[in-house]
Protein backbone atom coordinates (compact mmCIF):
# COMPACT_ATOMS: atom_id res chain seq x y z
CA UNK A 1 0.00 0.00 0.00
CA UNK A 2 1.37 3.25 -1.07
CA UNK A 3 2.41 6.10 1.51
CA UNK A 4 0.41 8.62 1.39
CA UNK A 5 -2.75 6.64 1.27
CA UNK A 6 -1.76 5.18 4.69
CA UNK A 7 -1.01 8.53 5.61
CA UNK A 8 -4.32 9.75 4.49
CA UNK A 9 -6.09 6.56 6.64
CA UNK A 10 -4.20 7.98 9.89
CA UNK A 11 -5.32 11.73 9.08
CA UNK A 12 -8.97 10.64 9.04
CA UNK A 13 -8.39 8.79 12.39
CA UNK A 14 -6.83 11.33 13.76
CA UNK A 15 -9.68 14.17 12.53
CA UNK A 16 -12.36 11.85 14.05
CA UNK A 17 -10.88 10.55 17.50
CA UNK A 18 -10.84 14.35 19.31
CA UNK A 19 -14.88 13.91 18.05
CA UNK A 20 -15.24 11.19 20.25
CA UNK A 21 -14.63 13.14 23.64
CA UNK A 22 -16.53 16.00 22.32
CA UNK A 23 -19.72 15.49 24.63
CA UNK A 24 -21.90 17.86 21.71
CA UNK A 25 -20.41 20.28 19.30
CA UNK A 26 -22.63 23.70 17.79
CA UNK A 27 -22.55 23.80 14.37
CA UNK A 28 -24.01 26.73 12.41
CA UNK A 29 -25.70 26.15 9.21
CA UNK A 30 -25.56 29.40 8.61
CA UNK A 31 -24.76 31.19 5.26
CA UNK A 32 -24.53 34.73 4.31
CA UNK A 33 -26.48 34.25 0.75
CA UNK A 34 -29.80 32.82 3.05
CA UNK A 35 -32.76 34.83 1.61
CA UNK A 36 -33.29 37.20 4.16
CA UNK A 37 -36.66 38.45 2.49
CA UNK A 38 -39.07 37.56 5.60
CA UNK A 39 -38.21 40.43 8.11
CA UNK A 40 -40.23 38.20 10.83
CA UNK A 41 -37.93 35.27 9.91
CA UNK A 42 -37.37 33.28 13.74
CA UNK A 43 -34.20 31.65 14.52
CA UNK A 44 -34.33 28.52 16.39
CA UNK A 45 -31.86 25.82 17.82
CA UNK A 46 -31.72 22.26 17.10
CA UNK A 47 -30.79 19.60 19.17
CA UNK A 48 -29.81 16.60 16.81
CA UNK A 49 -28.24 13.25 16.95
CA UNK A 50 -24.59 13.16 16.35
CA UNK A 51 -25.22 10.61 13.73
CA UNK A 52 -27.33 13.04 12.11
CA UNK A 53 -24.70 16.02 11.58
CA UNK A 54 -23.91 16.11 8.23
CA UNK A 55 -27.52 15.19 6.93
CA UNK A 56 -29.10 18.01 9.06
CA UNK A 57 -26.62 20.76 8.04
CA UNK A 58 -27.72 20.35 4.59
CA UNK A 59 -31.07 20.03 5.43
CA UNK A 60 -30.40 23.28 7.55
CA UNK A 61 -29.12 24.89 4.61
CA UNK A 62 -31.63 24.04 2.67
CA UNK A 63 -34.59 25.27 4.88
CA UNK A 64 -32.67 28.60 5.37
CA UNK A 65 -32.61 28.98 1.70
CA UNK A 66 -36.30 28.49 1.27
CA UNK A 67 -37.62 30.11 4.72
CA UNK A 68 -35.24 32.65 5.43
CA UNK A 69 -35.00 31.39 9.28
CA UNK A 70 -31.70 30.67 10.55
CA UNK A 71 -31.18 26.80 11.78
CA UNK A 72 -28.52 26.50 14.79
CA UNK A 73 -27.41 23.44 15.46
CA UNK A 74 -26.15 21.32 18.70
CA UNK A 75 -25.26 18.22 17.39
CA UNK A 76 -24.05 15.25 20.81
CA UNK A 77 -24.80 11.99 21.77
CA UNK A 78 -29.12 11.53 21.86
CA UNK A 79 -29.03 10.86 25.86
CA UNK A 80 -26.69 14.12 26.65
CA UNK A 81 -28.74 15.82 24.30
CA UNK A 82 -31.62 15.25 26.10
CA UNK A 83 -30.31 15.77 29.44
CA UNK A 84 -29.52 18.99 28.22
CA UNK A 85 -33.25 19.86 27.17
CA UNK A 86 -34.28 18.79 30.36
CA UNK A 87 -31.96 20.79 32.45
CA UNK A 88 -33.42 24.25 30.64
CA UNK A 89 -30.98 24.51 27.40
CA UNK A 90 -32.79 26.66 25.09
CA UNK A 91 -33.62 24.38 22.23
CA UNK A 92 -36.81 24.44 19.37
CA UNK A 93 -36.29 20.94 17.99
CA UNK A 94 -35.08 17.46 19.06
CA UNK A 95 -34.34 15.04 16.55
CA UNK A 96 -33.16 11.75 19.04
CA UNK A 97 -31.53 8.82 17.74
CA UNK A 98 -33.85 6.10 19.89
CA UNK A 99 -37.26 6.25 21.19
CA UNK A 100 -35.41 6.06 24.79
CA UNK A 101 -33.66 9.25 24.47
CA UNK A 102 -36.95 11.07 22.96
CA UNK A 103 -39.35 9.36 25.69
CA UNK A 104 -37.06 11.03 28.33
CA UNK A 105 -38.16 14.24 27.36
CA UNK A 106 -41.51 13.58 26.25
CA UNK A 107 -41.52 11.77 30.07
CA UNK A 108 -40.25 15.21 31.81
CA UNK A 109 -42.80 17.32 29.73
CA UNK A 110 -40.10 18.85 27.38
CA UNK A 111 -41.68 17.88 24.07
CA UNK A 112 -45.14 17.02 22.67
CA UNK A 113 -46.27 14.42 19.75
CA UNK A 114 -42.72 13.23 18.25
CA UNK A 115 -42.11 11.23 14.89
CA UNK A 116 -40.38 8.67 12.98
CA UNK A 117 -38.89 10.61 10.12
CA UNK A 118 -35.27 8.06 9.58
CA UNK A 119 -34.23 4.89 10.16
CA UNK A 120 -30.75 3.14 10.56
CA UNK A 121 -29.56 -0.52 10.51
CA UNK A 122 -26.22 -2.38 11.34
CA UNK A 123 -23.73 -3.14 8.73
CA UNK A 124 -20.47 -5.15 9.10
CA UNK A 125 -17.40 -3.02 8.59
CA UNK A 126 -14.30 -3.76 7.23
CA UNK A 127 -10.83 -2.22 5.98
CA UNK A 128 -10.79 -1.26 2.27
CA UNK A 129 -9.99 -4.60 0.26
CA UNK A 130 -11.90 -6.77 3.16
CA UNK A 131 -8.01 -8.20 3.88
CA UNK A 132 -9.64 -10.97 6.10
CA UNK A 133 -12.47 -12.09 3.71
CA UNK A 134 -15.41 -11.14 6.02
CA UNK A 135 -18.59 -12.72 4.40
CA UNK A 136 -21.00 -12.50 6.93
CA UNK A 137 -22.23 -12.67 10.50
CA UNK A 138 -20.60 -15.82 11.51
CA UNK A 139 -17.06 -14.60 11.41
CA UNK A 140 -17.49 -12.52 14.24
CA UNK A 141 -17.27 -15.99 15.99
CA UNK A 142 -14.12 -16.45 14.20
CA UNK A 143 -11.28 -16.28 17.30
CA UNK A 144 -8.93 -15.70 14.80
CA UNK A 145 -9.95 -12.77 13.50
CA UNK A 146 -9.51 -9.02 15.33
CA UNK A 147 -13.45 -7.91 15.69
CA UNK A 148 -14.71 -4.73 17.67
CA UNK A 149 -18.23 -4.43 18.40
CA UNK A 150 -19.66 -1.46 20.77
CA UNK A 151 -19.85 -2.48 24.45
CA UNK A 152 -23.28 -3.14 25.16
CA UNK A 153 -23.55 -0.16 27.25
CA UNK A 154 -24.12 2.01 24.34
CA UNK A 155 -27.08 2.22 21.69
CA UNK A 156 -24.71 0.51 18.98
CA UNK A 157 -23.80 -2.46 21.35
CA UNK A 158 -27.57 -3.19 22.15
CA UNK A 159 -28.22 -3.40 18.70
CA UNK A 160 -25.43 -5.60 18.30
CA UNK A 161 -26.54 -7.83 21.16
CA UNK A 162 -29.85 -8.14 19.00
CA UNK A 163 -28.96 -9.10 15.70
CA UNK A 164 -26.32 -11.58 17.50
CA UNK A 165 -28.85 -13.37 19.17
CA UNK A 166 -31.03 -13.51 16.03
CA UNK A 167 -28.18 -15.04 14.07
CA UNK A 168 -27.60 -17.93 17.50
CA UNK A 169 -23.84 -16.33 17.99
CA UNK A 170 -22.17 -15.64 19.68
CA UNK A 171 -19.39 -13.34 18.71
CA UNK A 172 -15.37 -13.28 20.15
CA UNK A 173 -14.58 -9.73 20.19
CA UNK A 174 -11.77 -8.24 20.88
CA UNK A 175 -12.26 -4.67 22.07
CA UNK A 176 -15.91 -3.71 23.09
CA UNK A 177 -15.80 0.02 22.10
CA UNK A 178 -17.23 2.72 23.94
CA UNK A 179 -18.74 4.51 20.71
CA UNK A 180 -19.78 3.36 17.23
CA UNK A 181 -17.36 5.77 16.03
CA UNK A 182 -14.62 4.73 17.89
CA UNK A 183 -15.30 1.32 16.55
CA UNK A 184 -15.49 2.73 12.86
CA UNK A 185 -12.30 4.17 14.10
CA UNK A 186 -10.34 0.59 14.38
CA UNK A 187 -11.65 -0.56 11.17
CA UNK A 188 -10.67 2.72 9.14
CA UNK A 189 -7.30 2.16 11.05
CA UNK A 190 -6.85 -1.24 9.65
CA UNK A 191 -6.64 -2.95 13.25
CA UNK A 192 -9.69 -4.85 13.13
CA UNK A 193 -10.51 -7.40 10.56
CA UNK A 194 -14.45 -6.19 10.86
CA UNK A 195 -16.71 -4.27 12.88
CA UNK A 196 -20.05 -3.59 13.17
CA UNK A 197 -21.55 -0.17 12.96
CA UNK A 198 -24.26 1.74 11.38
CA UNK A 199 -24.96 2.07 7.55
CA UNK A 200 -24.79 5.58 7.88
CA UNK A 201 -21.24 5.44 9.51
CA UNK A 202 -19.94 3.47 6.53
CA UNK A 203 -21.87 4.88 3.64
CA UNK A 204 -20.13 8.78 5.72
CA UNK A 205 -16.90 7.37 5.63
CA UNK A 206 -14.15 7.83 3.09
CA UNK A 207 -12.90 5.01 0.68
CA UNK A 208 -11.15 3.26 3.58
CA UNK A 209 -13.71 1.36 5.06
CA UNK A 210 -15.94 -1.25 2.68
CA UNK A 211 -19.31 -2.13 4.10
CA UNK A 212 -20.47 -6.14 3.84
CA UNK A 213 -24.55 -6.76 4.20
CA UNK A 214 -25.61 -9.43 6.41
CA UNK A 215 -29.59 -10.74 6.54
CA UNK A 216 -29.68 -10.29 10.81
CA UNK A 217 -29.92 -6.46 9.97
CA UNK A 218 -33.46 -6.23 9.98
CA UNK A 219 -33.56 -7.86 13.54
CA UNK A 220 -32.25 -4.06 14.75
CA UNK A 221 -33.76 -1.39 13.39
CA UNK A 222 -32.56 1.92 14.81
CA UNK A 223 -35.77 4.41 14.61
CA UNK A 224 -35.31 8.31 14.92
CA UNK A 225 -37.65 10.87 16.16
CA UNK A 226 -37.76 14.45 16.16
CA UNK A 227 -40.30 16.77 17.88
CA UNK A 228 -40.77 20.29 18.64
CA UNK A 229 -40.17 21.66 21.61
CA UNK A 230 -42.86 23.30 24.09
CA UNK A 231 -40.32 25.71 25.18
CA UNK A 232 -39.78 27.12 21.77
CA UNK A 233 -39.97 30.42 21.18
CA UNK A 234 -40.84 30.30 17.86
CA UNK A 235 -42.91 27.27 17.51
CA UNK A 236 -43.98 27.86 13.85
CA UNK A 237 -40.46 27.90 12.63
CA UNK A 238 -39.84 24.74 14.43
CA UNK A 239 -42.91 22.83 13.26
CA UNK A 240 -42.14 24.22 9.71
CA UNK A 241 -38.40 22.08 10.27
CA UNK A 242 -39.98 19.57 11.47
CA UNK A 243 -42.33 19.27 8.03
CA UNK A 244 -39.24 20.39 6.16
CA UNK A 245 -37.33 17.46 7.38
CA UNK A 246 -40.82 14.74 6.39
CA UNK A 247 -40.67 16.19 2.65
CA UNK A 248 -39.26 14.65 0.36
CA UNK A 249 -36.47 17.23 -0.12
CA UNK A 250 -35.37 16.01 3.44
CA UNK A 251 -36.23 12.28 3.30
CA UNK A 252 -33.77 12.28 0.17
CA UNK A 253 -30.73 14.31 1.94
CA UNK A 254 -31.30 11.65 4.80
CA UNK A 255 -31.34 8.34 2.09
CA UNK A 256 -28.30 10.06 0.11
CA UNK A 257 -26.26 9.37 3.91
CA UNK A 258 -27.51 6.05 4.42
CA UNK A 259 -30.72 6.38 6.12
CA UNK A 260 -33.90 4.48 5.73
CA UNK A 261 -37.48 5.51 5.35
CA UNK A 262 -38.87 5.20 8.79
CA UNK B 1 19.89 0.99 47.82
CA UNK B 2 23.82 1.84 49.79
CA UNK B 3 23.85 5.15 50.47
CA UNK B 4 26.55 7.60 49.52
CA UNK B 5 29.84 6.70 51.16
CA UNK B 6 31.24 9.95 50.95
CA UNK B 7 31.47 12.96 53.67
CA UNK B 8 28.48 15.72 53.34
CA UNK B 9 30.63 18.43 52.19
CA UNK B 10 28.68 20.79 54.11
CA UNK B 11 26.25 20.39 56.85
CA UNK B 12 22.51 21.13 56.29
CA UNK B 13 20.88 23.83 58.75
CA UNK B 14 19.86 23.04 62.43
CA UNK B 15 17.38 20.70 62.86
CA UNK B 16 15.29 22.74 65.32
CA UNK B 17 12.88 25.14 63.79
CA UNK B 18 14.85 28.47 63.52
CA UNK B 19 11.82 31.18 64.57
CA UNK B 20 11.17 32.96 61.11
CA UNK B 21 9.24 29.41 60.34
CA UNK B 22 6.78 29.36 63.21
CA UNK B 23 4.40 31.97 61.85
CA UNK B 24 3.00 31.55 57.96
CA UNK B 25 2.32 34.82 56.34
CA UNK B 26 -1.88 35.36 55.48
CA UNK B 27 -0.32 36.03 52.08
CA UNK B 28 1.02 32.47 51.87
CA UNK B 29 -1.38 30.66 54.11
CA UNK B 30 -4.56 31.79 52.34
CA UNK B 31 -4.00 30.69 48.93
CA UNK B 32 -2.34 27.38 50.24
CA UNK B 33 -5.33 26.90 52.13
CA UNK B 34 -7.75 27.98 49.06
CA UNK B 35 -5.57 25.37 46.59
CA UNK B 36 -5.92 22.55 49.06
CA UNK B 37 -10.08 22.85 48.79
CA UNK B 38 -9.53 23.53 45.26
CA UNK B 39 -8.36 19.77 45.43
CA UNK B 40 -9.91 18.22 47.75
CA UNK B 41 -13.73 19.23 47.22
CA UNK B 42 -14.75 17.62 44.41
CA UNK B 43 -13.38 14.60 45.93
CA UNK B 44 -16.00 14.84 49.26
CA UNK B 45 -18.35 15.64 46.83
CA UNK B 46 -17.51 12.46 44.71
CA UNK B 47 -17.25 10.60 48.19
CA UNK B 48 -20.30 11.96 49.07
CA UNK B 49 -22.63 11.58 46.52
CA UNK B 50 -21.04 7.81 45.69
CA UNK B 51 -24.65 5.80 46.42
CA UNK B 52 -22.75 3.51 49.38
CA UNK B 53 -26.14 1.16 49.69
CA UNK B 54 -25.11 -0.29 46.32
CA UNK B 55 -20.97 -0.65 47.43
CA UNK B 56 -21.13 -4.36 48.19
CA UNK B 57 -22.86 -5.06 44.63
CA UNK B 58 -21.15 -2.66 42.48
CA UNK B 59 -17.60 -3.05 43.70
CA UNK B 60 -17.91 -7.00 44.54
CA UNK B 61 -18.64 -7.72 40.67
CA UNK B 62 -15.76 -9.66 39.03
CA UNK B 63 -15.72 -7.08 36.59
CA UNK B 64 -15.05 -4.47 38.67
CA UNK B 65 -12.26 -6.75 40.37
CA UNK B 66 -11.18 -7.52 37.30
CA UNK B 67 -10.41 -4.21 36.18
CA UNK B 68 -8.98 -3.12 39.47
CA UNK B 69 -6.38 -5.88 38.95
CA UNK B 70 -5.67 -5.02 35.60
CA UNK B 71 -4.93 -1.37 36.53
CA UNK B 72 -3.00 -2.07 39.40
CA UNK B 73 -0.51 -4.66 37.60
CA UNK B 74 -0.53 -2.43 34.18
CA UNK B 75 0.74 1.17 36.04
CA UNK B 76 3.13 -0.84 38.28
CA UNK B 77 4.63 -2.21 35.57
CA UNK B 78 4.87 0.93 33.70
CA UNK B 79 6.10 2.71 36.29
CA UNK B 80 8.51 0.04 36.47
CA UNK B 81 9.49 0.50 32.82
CA UNK B 82 9.26 4.05 32.77
CA UNK B 83 12.05 3.87 35.64
CA UNK B 84 14.66 1.48 34.10
CA UNK B 85 13.78 3.91 30.46
CA UNK B 86 13.08 7.31 32.13
CA UNK B 87 16.21 7.45 34.87
CA UNK B 88 19.06 7.21 32.15
CA UNK B 89 17.42 9.72 30.02
CA UNK B 90 17.19 11.98 32.76
CA UNK B 91 20.83 11.84 33.45
CA UNK B 92 21.44 12.26 30.26
CA UNK B 93 19.60 15.53 29.98
CA UNK B 94 20.90 16.38 32.80
CA UNK B 95 24.70 16.10 31.58
CA UNK B 96 26.46 19.65 31.47
CA UNK B 97 27.07 20.36 28.33
CA UNK B 98 24.70 18.00 26.64
CA UNK B 99 23.85 19.78 23.11
CA UNK B 100 20.14 20.62 22.04
CA UNK B 101 19.28 19.81 25.42
CA UNK B 102 16.90 22.42 25.52
CA UNK B 103 15.21 20.95 22.41
CA UNK B 104 15.16 17.57 23.64
CA UNK B 105 13.79 18.31 27.09
CA UNK B 106 10.85 20.05 24.98
CA UNK B 107 10.30 17.39 22.32
CA UNK B 108 9.89 15.01 26.01
CA UNK B 109 7.04 17.34 26.99
CA UNK B 110 5.40 16.88 23.62
CA UNK B 111 3.43 13.76 25.36
CA UNK B 112 2.16 15.85 28.16
CA UNK B 113 0.75 18.56 26.02
CA UNK B 114 -0.77 16.22 23.29
CA UNK B 115 -4.56 14.96 24.24
CA UNK B 116 -3.93 11.12 25.12
CA UNK B 117 -6.80 10.15 22.68
CA UNK B 118 -4.24 11.15 19.78
CA UNK B 119 -1.36 10.16 21.53
CA UNK B 120 -3.45 6.60 21.33
CA UNK B 121 -3.41 7.66 17.05
CA UNK B 122 0.12 7.88 17.17
CA UNK B 123 0.89 4.71 18.68
CA UNK B 124 -1.43 3.44 16.01
CA UNK B 125 0.97 4.95 13.22
CA UNK B 126 3.73 3.08 14.48
CA UNK B 127 2.89 -0.07 16.65
CA UNK B 128 -0.71 -0.67 15.44
CA UNK B 129 -1.24 -3.98 13.00
CA UNK B 130 -0.13 -1.47 9.95
CA UNK B 131 1.72 0.87 11.64
CA UNK B 132 5.83 1.31 11.01
CA UNK B 133 7.32 -1.00 13.11
CA UNK B 134 3.94 -2.97 13.84
CA UNK B 135 3.27 -3.86 9.97
CA UNK B 136 6.76 -5.99 9.64
CA UNK B 137 6.01 -7.33 13.17
CA UNK B 138 2.73 -8.39 12.48
CA UNK B 139 3.64 -10.16 9.35
CA UNK B 140 6.75 -11.99 11.20
CA UNK B 141 4.55 -13.09 14.30
CA UNK B 142 0.85 -12.52 13.56
CA UNK B 143 1.19 -10.20 16.67
CA UNK B 144 -0.11 -7.03 16.93
CA UNK B 145 0.44 -4.96 20.42
CA UNK B 146 -3.71 -3.29 19.89
CA UNK B 147 -6.23 -5.48 22.20
CA UNK B 148 -3.46 -6.94 24.07
CA UNK B 149 -2.19 -5.62 28.11
CA UNK B 150 1.06 -5.37 26.11
CA UNK B 151 -0.99 -2.04 24.22
CA UNK B 152 -2.50 -0.64 27.59
CA UNK B 153 1.24 -0.96 29.20
CA UNK B 154 2.56 0.94 26.36
CA UNK B 155 -0.22 3.64 26.35
CA UNK B 156 0.79 4.38 30.01
CA UNK B 157 4.13 4.34 29.50
CA UNK B 158 3.98 6.44 26.73
CA UNK B 159 1.69 9.25 28.71
CA UNK B 160 3.40 8.43 32.28
CA UNK B 161 7.46 8.95 30.93
CA UNK B 162 7.89 12.36 30.50
CA UNK B 163 6.82 12.55 34.40
CA UNK B 164 9.41 10.67 35.59
CA UNK B 165 12.16 11.90 33.03
CA UNK B 166 11.35 15.67 34.43
CA UNK B 167 11.34 15.04 38.02
CA UNK B 168 14.35 13.28 37.72
CA UNK B 169 16.21 15.70 35.79
CA UNK B 170 15.37 18.38 37.70
CA UNK B 171 16.18 16.50 41.01
CA UNK B 172 19.77 15.61 39.42
CA UNK B 173 20.16 19.64 37.85
CA UNK B 174 19.49 20.65 41.55
CA UNK B 175 22.19 18.45 43.08
CA UNK B 176 25.50 18.99 44.07
CA UNK B 177 27.88 17.64 41.24
CA UNK B 178 31.09 17.64 43.71
CA UNK B 179 29.70 14.44 45.01
CA UNK B 180 30.08 12.87 41.90
CA UNK B 181 33.59 14.60 40.81
CA UNK B 182 35.07 13.54 43.89
CA UNK B 183 33.89 10.23 43.44
CA UNK B 184 35.41 10.59 39.86
CA UNK B 185 38.66 11.37 40.89
CA UNK B 186 38.61 9.33 43.84
CA UNK B 187 38.95 6.65 40.79
CA UNK B 188 35.17 5.56 40.28
CA UNK B 189 34.14 4.48 37.23
CA UNK B 190 31.10 6.25 35.63
CA UNK B 191 28.64 3.68 35.88
CA UNK B 192 29.70 3.20 39.71
CA UNK B 193 29.78 6.93 39.96
CA UNK B 194 25.78 6.80 38.57
CA UNK B 195 25.24 3.99 41.02
CA UNK B 196 26.67 4.67 44.15
CA UNK B 197 26.72 8.24 44.02
CA UNK B 198 23.90 9.71 41.83
CA UNK B 199 21.38 7.46 42.44
CA UNK B 200 21.83 7.75 46.28
CA UNK B 201 21.64 11.81 45.50
CA UNK B 202 18.42 11.78 43.82
CA UNK B 203 17.02 9.25 45.14
CA UNK B 204 13.72 11.59 46.51
CA UNK B 205 13.89 13.00 43.03
CA UNK B 206 13.40 9.70 41.58
CA UNK B 207 10.76 8.95 44.30
CA UNK B 208 8.72 11.56 43.23
CA UNK B 209 8.93 10.98 39.46
CA UNK B 210 8.16 7.48 40.05
CA UNK B 211 4.76 8.50 41.90
CA UNK B 212 4.29 10.65 39.31
CA UNK B 213 4.19 8.22 36.63
CA UNK B 214 2.68 5.59 38.32
CA UNK B 215 -0.09 8.02 39.34
CA UNK B 216 -0.54 9.11 35.47
CA UNK B 217 -0.53 5.48 34.27
CA UNK B 218 -3.44 4.68 36.80
CA UNK B 219 -5.79 7.15 35.58
CA UNK B 220 -4.71 7.03 32.38
CA UNK B 221 -8.08 6.58 29.94
CA UNK B 222 -7.43 8.35 26.07
CA UNK B 223 -4.32 6.33 24.76
CA UNK B 224 -5.32 3.02 26.50
CA UNK B 225 -8.96 3.53 25.10
CA UNK B 226 -7.37 4.49 21.78
CA UNK B 227 -4.80 2.28 20.84
CA UNK B 228 -5.40 -0.88 22.88
CA UNK B 229 -9.54 -0.89 22.89
CA UNK B 230 -11.91 -2.08 25.64
CA UNK B 231 -12.17 -5.81 27.16
CA UNK B 232 -13.16 -7.14 30.52
CA UNK B 233 -9.62 -8.85 31.90
CA UNK B 234 -7.47 -8.45 28.67
CA UNK B 235 -7.38 -4.64 28.37
CA UNK B 236 -10.33 -2.95 30.56
CA UNK B 237 -8.67 -0.64 33.28
CA UNK B 238 -10.63 1.03 35.96
CA UNK B 239 -10.86 5.07 33.81
CA UNK B 240 -12.50 2.86 31.08
CA UNK B 241 -14.78 0.89 33.17
CA UNK B 242 -15.56 4.13 34.63
CA UNK B 243 -16.35 5.60 31.70
CA UNK B 244 -18.85 3.08 30.66
CA UNK B 245 -20.28 2.86 34.02
CA UNK B 246 -21.24 6.73 33.27
CA UNK B 247 -23.31 5.20 29.92
CA UNK B 248 -25.69 3.22 32.00
CA UNK B 249 -25.16 3.40 35.63
CA UNK B 250 -23.62 6.71 37.31
CA UNK B 251 -24.01 5.69 40.25
CA UNK B 252 -21.86 2.73 39.47
CA UNK B 253 -19.05 5.02 38.07
CA UNK B 254 -19.24 7.28 40.91
CA UNK B 255 -18.42 4.24 43.30
CA UNK B 256 -15.81 2.77 41.18
CA UNK B 257 -13.94 6.14 40.79
CA UNK B 258 -13.97 6.42 44.82
CA UNK B 259 -12.45 2.30 45.08
CA UNK B 260 -9.40 3.77 42.21
CA UNK B 261 -9.24 6.44 44.99
CA UNK B 262 -9.01 4.69 47.73
CA UNK B 263 -6.74 2.14 46.66
CA UNK B 264 -3.89 4.73 45.04
CA UNK B 265 -4.25 7.29 48.14
CA UNK B 266 -3.74 3.79 50.67
CA UNK B 267 -0.27 2.69 48.15
CA UNK B 268 0.45 6.16 48.23
CA UNK B 269 0.29 6.32 51.66
CA UNK B 270 2.19 3.20 52.37
CA UNK B 271 4.86 3.90 49.77
CA UNK B 272 5.67 7.14 51.66
CA UNK B 273 6.01 5.53 54.82
CA UNK B 274 7.88 2.65 53.49
CA UNK B 275 9.74 3.68 50.91
CA UNK B 276 10.04 7.53 50.56
CA UNK B 277 11.08 8.83 54.09
CA UNK B 278 14.31 6.16 53.91
CA UNK B 279 15.46 8.61 52.05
Amino acid sequence: MSGPRRAARFAVLAAATPMLLASACVSDATTSSGASGHGSAASITVFAAASLTESFIQIGQDFQAISGSKVTFNFGASSTLATQINHGAPADVFAAASPATMKAVTDAGGAGASVDFASNTLLIAVPEGNPARITGLADFADQDKKIAICAPQVPCGAAAEKVFAAAQITPEPDTLERDVKATLAKVAADEVDAALVYQTDVMGSPDDVEGVDFPESSQAVNQYLIATLTASQAPEVSQAFVDYVLSPEGQSVLTRAGFAQP
Amino acid sequence: MPSPEIAPLATQGPSNQPPWQSRVPLLLGVPAVLALLFLLLPLVGLVVRAPWAEARAVLGSPQALLALRLSLITATVSMIIAMVLGIPLAWLLARPGLRGASLLRALITVPLVLPPVVGGVALFTVLGRSGLLGRPLYALTGFSFPFTPYAVVLAQVFVALPYLVLSVEGALRASDRRFEDAAATLGARPITVFRRVTLPLVGPGIAAGAILAWARALGEFGATVTFAGNFPGTTQTMPLAVYLALETDPDAALLLSVLLLAVSVGVLVLLRDRWVTRW
